[in-house]
């Protein structure tokens, strides 16, 4: 294997500062009065610095200590994002342990899964409902020895052994570091930057999580070279609201917060976040595309409520915004027209819609993760946030590819940034190494084979460069099909322009060997709601609601809509959808339908589906359907439904335009 | 069996009759609640349960009787004066201010802590601006506790209906009660909302240390929660006891299943 070019002295790590807790340690050294971390509470944001950072996420690690905690111990880190979590990352990494972030929502047969693998010696939780999840499985995973809980709310009649409240675990801290005053700061010395920072399981379309672990190396490196390819600065301000356990929220809220120094702010609860977000107005924000597509929505109900006079000023600028955003980005001129009415719109429609949604002070924002609707990227670029793709991987410390401000494009998802280097095989696959590439998967080298080979990571997805060097992602390498007569279909493509109603939240397209492409569709249940609600159409929940008469005819428009679009264009004049179904559930990461970031597992709902796939392959108009579901305390049921099916027409060529 | 052994009486009903003309909807009827217990009170509709409720905070005057309150007999106090005394309440139907927000729902669970004079509240100056605070504080660890904070600033009126309930029971416990009447606070809540239901009141006895009775319908909520059951039938009290032993008790039996009454 050839030395890549980043191992060279550049890439190099100053020992003093080549793990996150003696970054933080200096952090709290240089800039001891700085907000680092605020933390809404009790209606009111509460800041800490990072002083109280260090000093905090200190005292967790004394505690641990005082526990027994080894070298390369695991801790499971369970919960919402809250300060103490992230400190509970670093007093963890302090003591050359490893953190294990698992989702907040995970059901317990999940949290089972990844505790007995990672073989977590301890855990660090937000409240009773994880401890719960805990206490039930831990019979089950052997490691598991230590639960501690932040939120102490309903602990007070547990009496299980090994349960410990962050505030006990504290004060044992406190007498732990008078028998043993270096052991912290040793601790600390002893850790490298080629320790494992993290390992973040991925659930991924297939097979069971695999847990990809980072070095301090991997993310430091990575965080700092997407910071300097992004000009970050130190105030930088972000909402920490995305799952602790996905990778993404390690780099942003924790990694390269470290880094620059820059503020972290966590919301009131999962339920407040959009409400949050406009209180903080962050200067830098990611999402991946379904929150753009839920505030789109939002944006879009409350249009529909509006009086009709405002309603048309308001579709009327954001065509406009939309519009000249198409020309800029594809460069073509703009009208002088257009040119003078923007800043009406600016005063009138955009600049209020931004502080209201809480865009009003951000320099740059990001989506990754799938590709976004045209139409969702052109609506907020229109409004003036500046929304980018990023192209990222767990197994790369997320950054690949961004696209850089001035060089943004519909289409790809940006350049390569310092130190990535891309390569498309043969098959078309993107193939990509990086100082980010990581130390491979948790007891599974197998996998880690298949992943990381040669130091360059197979990514799964089909793309290519263009000749500006952009790359493109097509769709999932393996998802890529062909319709019976040999029609090249990218099925995820079809979904995105779906996705793109604010009707349709979820969409499913299916072709592969088949004489056409149909589609299963899940609707929005706020925005058909609202719709329905105007409209007088009484229902009693999603089921019945997706099953109206009406819904169909709202959602067979939004199919034809894209069936249009897709006329335009030559090599997609055949892969319009010709049949579709709306579903009678919606497709849950709790039964194994979609993932926990919201991919869709394909294979699973073939076989789940295969009765509602072969009643859109025959004529019939509905279908009866027996369906699991589990609840969200891991039980089971099952419904039954009857689906309908609709059938609609192709748009010819000659119509579209 | 009580999870803890209640630390004395904290309310006690004696004999209290309460009577609509000719109709006597509670019958000599003798209730005691002990310090940090939860206690149902079950019956077949009409059993008189609403009214015993009515009478305890002091909507009814009993015809007959005596009802004390920490030792202390209050019999003939007014609403407000039981409330002032620690004892709060939830409806049976919904009854909040649809109009106003959440938060200032809550906070008129406050009032009756609220002094000052009317000038410096309008103001908003010194002592009435550390007042207000102090209460909002209060009220933010409410909602906090409740997990309403999504819905602090929302009309009540718009909220769901599970919601409201929520509401209700934080505006009672605004009020911070010794005593907490709950009347069927479940009523017309689907599973999910009934088990975040039963979560509060446990958390609020636990938590708070608040004594609790309640209403409910749902058998099963109430085997779960509730220290002791109290059973009425036709104004009368005919079981008291631990839910293990209510539940096999042939008189409550035979007022759930109906027999024959001579």
């Amino acid at each position: 294997m050839d030395a890549p070019a980043w191992s060279d002295g550049a890439q190099g790590l100053d020992h003093g500062l080549d793990t996150f807790p003696k970054l933080v340690r200096q952090n709290a050294r240089r800039q001891p009065d700085k907000i680092a971390v605020r933390e809404k509470d009790l209606g009111i944001w509460q800041s800490h610095t990072w002083a109280v950072y260090f000093e905090q996420a200190r005292l967790i690690a004394q505690g641990l200590a005082s526990l027994g905690f080894a070298r390369g111990d695991r801790v499971a880190i369970i919960g919402d994002n809250r300060p103490q979590l992230y400190w509970a990352v670093m007093a963890t990494q302090a003591l050359g342990g490893v953190p294990v972030p698992i989702y907040q929502d995970s059901i317990e047969k999940e949290v089972e899964y990844i505790v007995d693998h990672s073989e977590a010696r301890f855990a660090v939780v937000e409240d009773q409902e994880q401890v719960d999840k805990l206490l039930s499985v831990r019979e089950r995973c052997r490691h598991l020895q230590h639960v501690i809980y932040d939120d102490p709310r309903g602990m007070r009649t547990y009496a299980e052994p090994g349960l410990t409240s962050l505030v006990e675990l504290a004060e044992m801290g406190k007498k732990f570091e008078l028998g043993h005053p270096t052991h912290f700061d040793d601790e600390v010395a002893r850790g490298t930057a080629d320790d494992v920072a993290i390992i973040c399981y991925t659930s991924g379309t297939t097979g069971v999580p695999k847990g990809a672990m980072l070095s301090h190396r991997n993310l430091i490196v990575t965080a700092r070279n997407a910071a300097r390819f992004e000009g970050l600065r130190a105030d930088e301000e972000i909402l920490s609201y995305l799952p602790m356990a996905w990778v993404g929220d390690h780099i942003f809220s924790y990694a390269q917060a470290i880094i620059q120094g820059f503020a972290i702010n966590c919301p009131e609860s999962a339920a407040t976040v959009l409400h949050d977000l406009r209180e903080i107005a962050p200067t830098y924000f990611f999402g991946p595309p379904r929150i753009w597509e839920s505030i789109l929505t939002g944006v879009m109900v409350r249009v529909e409520d509006a009086a009709r006079p405002k309603r048309a000023m308001v579709h009327f600028f954001l065509r406009l915004a939309q519009d000249i955003e198409r020309r800029r980005l594809s460069r073509q001129p703009i009208p002088l027209w257009q040119r003078l009415l923007y800043p009406l719109g600016s005063l009138l429609v955009y600049g209020p819609l931004k502080d209201n949604l809480g865009f009003s002070r951000v320099r740059r924002a990001y989506t990754a993760g799938e590709a976004i609707g045209p139409e969702i990227f052109l609506f907020f670029r229109g409004l003036g946030v500046n929304v980018k793709q990023l192209y990222g991987m767990t197994e790369a410390s997320v950054f690949v590819t961004i696209q850089r401000d001035g060089d943004v494009r519909l289409d790809t998802v940006g350049t390569p940034i310092d130190g990535v280097e891309i390569r498309i095989s043969d098959e078309g696959e993107v193939l990509f190494r990086s100082p980010g590439v990581f130390q491979g998967y948790a007891k599974n080298p197998d996998a880690t084979r298949q992943t990381l080979q040669d130091g360059w990571i197979r990514s799964g997805d089909a793309g290519f460069l263009d000749s500006d060097g952009h790359l493109k992602i097509v769709d999932r390498a393996k998802d890529v099909s062909r319709l019976a007569d040999g029609t090249l279909f990218a099925p995820k493509f079809l979904e995105n322009k779906l996705k793109f109603s604010p009707y349709v939240r979820e969409a499913v397209c299916l072709g592969q060997g088949r004489p056409c492409v149909t589609a299963f569709v899940n609707i929005d249940l706020t925005a058909v709601g609202n719709w329905a609600e105007r409209r007088n159409i009484a229902y009693t929940s999603y089921a019945d609601l997706a099953q109206k008469g009406e819904v169909y005819e709202l959602i067979q428009r939004e199919v034809e809509r894209v069936n249009r679009s897709l006329a335009e264009d030559e090599a997609l004049r055949g892969v319009q959808i010709r049949r579709f179904l709306i579903l009678h559930k919606e497709l849950d990461p709790d039964d194994e339908e979609i993932t926990r970031t919201r991919k869709v597992r394909r294979g699973y709902i073939a076989q789940k589906y295969a009765p509602l796939i072969d009643a859109l392959y025959s004529g019939r108009d509905h279908v009866q359907v027996d369906a699991k579901v589990t609840y969200e305390d891991g039980r089971t049921g099952t419904m039954r439904a009857d689906v309908q099916i609709r059938d609609v027409d192709a748009v010819p060529a000659q119509v579209a335009r | 069996m009580s999870r803890r052994a209640p630390a004395g009486l904290l309310l006690e009903v004696h004999g209290v009759s309460v009577r609509f003309g000719a109709l006597i909807a509670v019958n000599r009827l003798s209730v005691a609640i002990g310090r940090g217990e939860i206690v149902a009170i079950i019956g077949p509709n009409g059993a008189g349960k609403t009214t015993l409720l009515n009478a305890i905070s002091g909507f009814y005057h009993p015809y007959e009787g005596r009802i004390a309150f920490e030792g202390k007999d209050r019999t003939h106090l007014a609403p407000p004066d039981v409330a002032a005394l620690g004892i709060a309440r939830t409806f049976q139907n919904v009854a909040l201010f649809k109009g106003m927000s959440v938060l200032d729902n809550i906070m008129t669970g406050r009032l009756l802590k609220m002094g000052g004079s009317f000038l410096l509240e309008a103001l908003y100056w010194g002592p009435a601006k550390r007042q207000e605070l102090e209460h909002r504080a209060f009220v933010e660890r409410i909602i906090d506790f409740l997990e309403i904070q999504a819905i602090r600033k929302t009309p009540a009126g718009r909220l769901p209906y599970g919601l409201q309930k929520r509401v209700e029971l934080a505006r009672a416990l605004a009020a911070e009660p010794k005593l907490l009447l709950l009347d069927e606070p479940m009523a017309g809540m689907n599973v999910e909302e009934k088990e975040d239901m039963c979560r509060f009141i446990l958390d609020v006895n636990q938590e708070l240390g608040t004594t609790i009775a309640l209403i409910e319908h749902d058998m099963g909520v109430v085997m779960d929660i509730s220290d002791r059951v109290v059973v009425l039938d036709y104004g009368r009290k005919i079981a008291d006891g631990p839910p293990s032993e209510v539940r096999s008790d042939q008189a409550v039996l035979d007022a759930y299943l109906g027999v024959a009454h001579e």
